[in-house]
């Protein structure tokens, strides 16, 4: 297993009573992508912010890249690359100045054809920030959190607000740079987003990590493993929950029941057919991120 | 600081600001269609005569009462009368007044004793209006000599040339507005700025970078001191090349329009700091700006407000530096540009710490 060039135990922010960030432990990998998946309000930013140097926490350890990220936080920051939540700057300047001047801040050499290049902008390189779409703005941050070139990454709710074509595209560039070997811990509250790029998610609500591990480990350590889906209603739900105990949710015309093994499969459908509903809907699904996701945490963003 | 960030900054922000019509506008065009409007207002002498201003310390002697009848007589004079107990002197040169003559106390009884009398005429013999009034004066004077027909002249008229470089209205006016600029110029968009890079979050943005605050104020004190000069350089060559304005320009400008700058920056960074929102940094730099705008010698002297208003202008920060332009500009007295200079810096440094107090790209 690779060195931890993340490790936090024990993190704690309180604003009055409310515990924004009660009590993670976090531990991310050398060349990883990690997500920390959860609604909002979860306390997903005053995480990922302590982490950056952008807050002190009230309590627990910080260790980035070896280093103390509030005490440190100026040397720390030459290693690091982040893109803050709502990601905004200076309206009238152009992407290319925009990145030539942290450049010069950073004293790293220009390169801002290569990293325009890299996000697909290079037809953008004269338009002013504020013209920008919603996406290209978010890659414009994403390239000015690579004028250092770092080798972590921080990316608070990155694709938060883009249409799904630019967020496809923001994905491509995080897979880019993770095959560039960088380690990079993102925030999201979009379920699919942390299942398709992470090799590990940490699901956060109301200020702790519920669940943590790959979308795998996850699914079967909290969820329970297969669901039946056929077509039914209300009546029949309530039957099948009666008659064999299993839980059992009703969505639209069809009724989802989380099933442990294949026998249970023709309890079900005996109990179906029996109440003279006509079987449209057949299916057996194994449970994604999602079902977990949506019962741990009982509701999920758009 | 290091100067390789303050220029990178600099350039950045330099080139967002010129980008900005509304920023352009009102510090270039707005100032200039200033002079425009108001020296139209002003300096036009409505007419044929031009003002005479009187000093009657006579009261209601015949002698007194026949020398105006006859200035006015003439019309080529329209008389305005300065108050008997005001200091003629400085009067005439804060109001910049041309042409003022006085009407010694003793007049009524030489004139009757036939004892020699000199009136003393103030004026720019340079100015075509001084010249009129002063040829009205000699007329009605030798009529009055001759009426008396004694041996020799009862009647002198003693000149006394101003040392004022100003020769009319548009002349305050230059100062005036290069304070004006100074002021409004920061004040609006620094105020602005900080309330909006708070709010957008870009300086959360900017602590990323090995970029300080230090070193971002500093780059906004040489931005404005760059548009300062501009624009002050744009207002003199207008005002000298279009209405014919008389100004002095020399080196003593430079430390009035770096510590002008450097005092509305601060400010400005101050209240966009205090500020919780954009629309409250507009309110509160509007509060701070209007009455100061005003009231501190921007469009007219302050000599001519009532008492208690000129009172209220030396409790703000721009009269200072707008009756330091005018020492300097206007009087070409450099003992009291040096006080004015003084004053404007240490409220300078004050505001300064003040806005370095209220200012902090972190958050708790
Ligand atoms: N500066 C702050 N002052 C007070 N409460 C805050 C502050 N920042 C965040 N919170 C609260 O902390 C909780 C977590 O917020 P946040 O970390 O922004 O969540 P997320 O990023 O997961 O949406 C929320 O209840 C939020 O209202
Ligand atoms: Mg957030």
């Amino acid at each position: 297993m690779s060195e931890a060039v993340v490790s936090v135990s024990g993190l704690r922010k309180y604003y009055g009573n409310t515990r924004a960030v009660d009590g993670i432990e976090l531990e991310v990998r050398k060349g990883e992508v990690f997500s920390l998946l959860g609604p909002n309000g979860a306390g997903k930013t005053t995480t990922i912010e302590m982490l950056e140097g952008l807050r002190k926490p009230d309590e627990g350890s910080i260790e980035i890249l070896g280093l103390n990220p509030w005490k440190d936080a100026t040397s720390m920051r030459r290693r690091v690359g982040i893109i803050p939540q709502d990601f905004n700057f200076i309206q009238r300047i152009t992407p290319a100045e925009a990145i030539r001047y942290f450049a010069t801040l950073f004293k790293a050499p220009d390169r801002s054809e290569e990293l325009l290049e890299l996000v697909d902008m290079r037809n953008m390189e004269k338009t002013y920030f504020m013209h920008l779409s919603g996406g290209q703005k978010q890659k414009l941050g994403l390239c000015l959190a690579l004028v250092n070139n770092p080798e972590l990454l921080f990316l608070d709710e990155p694709t938060t607000g883009l249409d799904p074509q630019a967020r496809r595209n923001m994905w491509e560039v995080i897979r880019k740079l993770k095959s560039e070997g960088k380690t990079i811990l993102l925030t999201t509250h979009y379920l699919e987003e942390a299942e398709v790029l992470s090799d590990r998610v940490g699901i956060i609500d109301q200020g702790k990590m519920i669940a943590g591990g790959t979308p795998q480990d996850i699914i079967s350590k909290h969820g329970s493993g297969k669901a039946l889906y056929v077509s039914g209603n209300d009546e029949i739900a309530r039957k099948v929950r009666s008659a064999t105990g299993l839980r059992c949710t009703v969505e639209g015309r069809n009724i989802s029941v989380e099933i442990s093994n294949n026998t249970e499969i023709a309890r079900v459908l005996d109990i179906v057919r029996s109440s003279g509903v006509e079987l449209e809907t057949l299916q057996l699904r194994e449970e994604t991120l999602e079902d977990v996701f949506l019962k741990m945490v009982g509701k999920v963003e758009d | 600081m290091r100067l390789k960030n303050i220029l990178a900054d600099l350039s950045v922000y330099g080139r967002s600001f010129a980008r900005s019509r509304e920023g352009l506008f009102f510090t270039f065009v707005f100032p200039i269609v200033l002079i425009a409007i108001f020296g139209a207002i002003f300096s036009g002498n409505g007419g044929s005569s031009v003002p005479l201003y009187v000093q009657n310390m006579d009261g209601n002697s015949p002698a007194a009462l026949q020398l105006l009848a006859g200035l006015n007589s003439t019309h080529l004079v329209n008389i305005r009368f300065i108050p008997s107990g005001a200091n003629i002197t400085r009067y005439v040169s804060e109001n910049s007044i041309t042409a003022a003559l006085v009407i010694p106390s003793t007049f009524g009884q030489s004139i009757a004793s036939g004892a020699p009398v000199s009136l003393p005429y103030y004026n720019n013999p340079t100015v075509s209006s001084s010249q009129i009034a002063g040829q009205a004066i000699g007329i009605v004077v030798q009529q009055i000599n001759l009426n008396l027909s004694n041996a020799h002249n009862t009647i002198y008229v003693r000149s006394y040339a101003d040392s004022v470089v100003a020769q009319g209205y548009v002349d305050f006016l230059i100062p005036g507005l290069i304070g004006f600029t100074i002021l409004t110029t920061p004040m609006f968009s620094v105020t602005f700025i900080v309330s909006n890079y708070k709010k957008d979050k870009i300086f959360r943005q900017l602590s990323l970078t090995p970029l300080t605050r230090g070193e971002w104020l500093f780059s906004k004190f040489l931005w404005y001191i760059i548009v300062s000069v501009l624009s002050a350089a744009l207002m003199i060559g207008v005002g000298v090349l279009l209405f014919d304005a008389h100004v002095r320009i020399n080196l003593y400008l430079a430390p009035l329009l770096l510590i002008g700058v450097f005092m509305f920056v601060s400010l400005g960074t101050f209240a966009g700091a205090v500020a919780k929102t954009e629309e409250g940094a507009a309110v509160i730099g509007n509060i701070i700006t209007f009455p100061m705008m005003f009231l501190s010698g921007t469009f007219f002297p302050i000599s001519i407000m009532p008492a208690w208003l000129q009172t209220v202008a030396h409790f703000l920060p721009l009269y200072y530096v707008i009756d330091g332009l005018n020492a300097v500009m206007v009087y070409t007295n450099y003992t009291s540009a040096m006080i004015d200079m003084l004053i404007s810096l240490t409220i300078s440094v004050a505001f300064f710490i003040l806005a370095m107090l209220a200012f902090s790209w972190k958050e708790a």
